[in-house]
């Protein structure tokens, strides 16, 4: 399982604009680089990332070779209730992660 | 008493470094600059992805450094001027790119639960070139910005 990190405020008062940081552990090979026998070193990128609060998508993304290694994306959301904000990550050969984080509205 | 240095066994060995140095070096002309996007492929990719739609600058702000030490990792951050209520809000922001292998960059989706339209990641750069960030609005509009970067050490096409 690649490691991943998520920053998500732990409160929040109802209707704050958020911000969700995320960086997961993934080498990002681009499918454009020769390898030591001159063969091209075969793609795997992630190339989906979604984001969903309580069960509802609020960002989506899709990823392309031209993202670093250990994708990092940041974006905001609006505070609306407490609950779970779920991340899953998707690529090239059946690469699959999620993560989850919980947060608390007043 | 020997000498310090042998002759016979330096020799050989300086010859065939040599050799192979500039075997490596042919090889890095050969194998490296193989596939480039081009401005009229990232052209194309936008087109593909407003559907022919007018694309008026203005509205997107793109925050990338303007020289880049090292292309593997730039962070780049796009914000976009929008009030995101349901009736009006950025419905994705796309990032396209010049030079590197292929147009696209990263399509970001969101929505009027975003609050604010700003997002950042890194990307990889394979040269000197123009970064594009088109942002679709609700209304079915398309606004852009962009931002030229110098790139010193380039990503992608350096092998192993």
């Amino acid at each position: 399982m690649a490691r991943a990190l998520i920053n998500v405020p732990a409160k929040a008062a109802r209707g704050e604009i958020i911000e969700i940081k995320t960086l997961i552990q993934h080498p990002m090979e681009t499918g454009f680089r020769v390898g030591y026998n001159g063969a091209m070193i075969p793609r795997d990128i992630i190339s989906n990332f979604v984001c969903a609060y309580n069960g509802v998508e609020i960002f989506r993304a899709e990823l392309s070779s031209a993202i670093a290694s250990n994708p990092f994306l940041t974006f905001t959301t609006v505070a609306a209730e407490s609950g779970e904000i779920t991340f899953k990550w998707t690529g090239d050969n059946g690469f699959e992660a999620i993560e989850t984080a919980g947060i608390t509205v007043a | 008493m020997k000498p310090l240095i042998q002759p016979s066994r330096i020799q050989p060995s300086r010859r065939r470094f040599m050799a192979g140095a500039a075997g490596a070096a042919a090889l890095q002309i050969v194998t490296s600059r193989g596939a480039s996007a081009t401005p009229e492929a990232m052209r194309a990719e936008i087109t593909r992805v407003t559907g022919g739609a007018p694309v008026r600058s203005g509205k997107v702000a793109l925050d990338i450094p303007q020289l880049v030490e090292n292309g593997n990792t730039v962070s780049m951050a796009v914000s976009v001027e929008s009030p995101m209520t349901p009736a009006d809000h950025v419905k994705a922001i796309h990032v396209f790119n010049e030079k590197n292998p292929q147009p696209q960059v990263i399509s970001m989706y969101l929505g009027p639960r975003a609050g604010r339209a700003a997002v950042s990641t890194r990307i990889k750069l394979a040269d000197t070139q123009k970064i594009i960030a088109i942002a679709q609005m609700s209304d079915g509009s398309f606004w852009s910005g962009s931002a030229d970067v110098i790139v010193t050490i380039a990503a992608c096409l350096e092998d192993l």
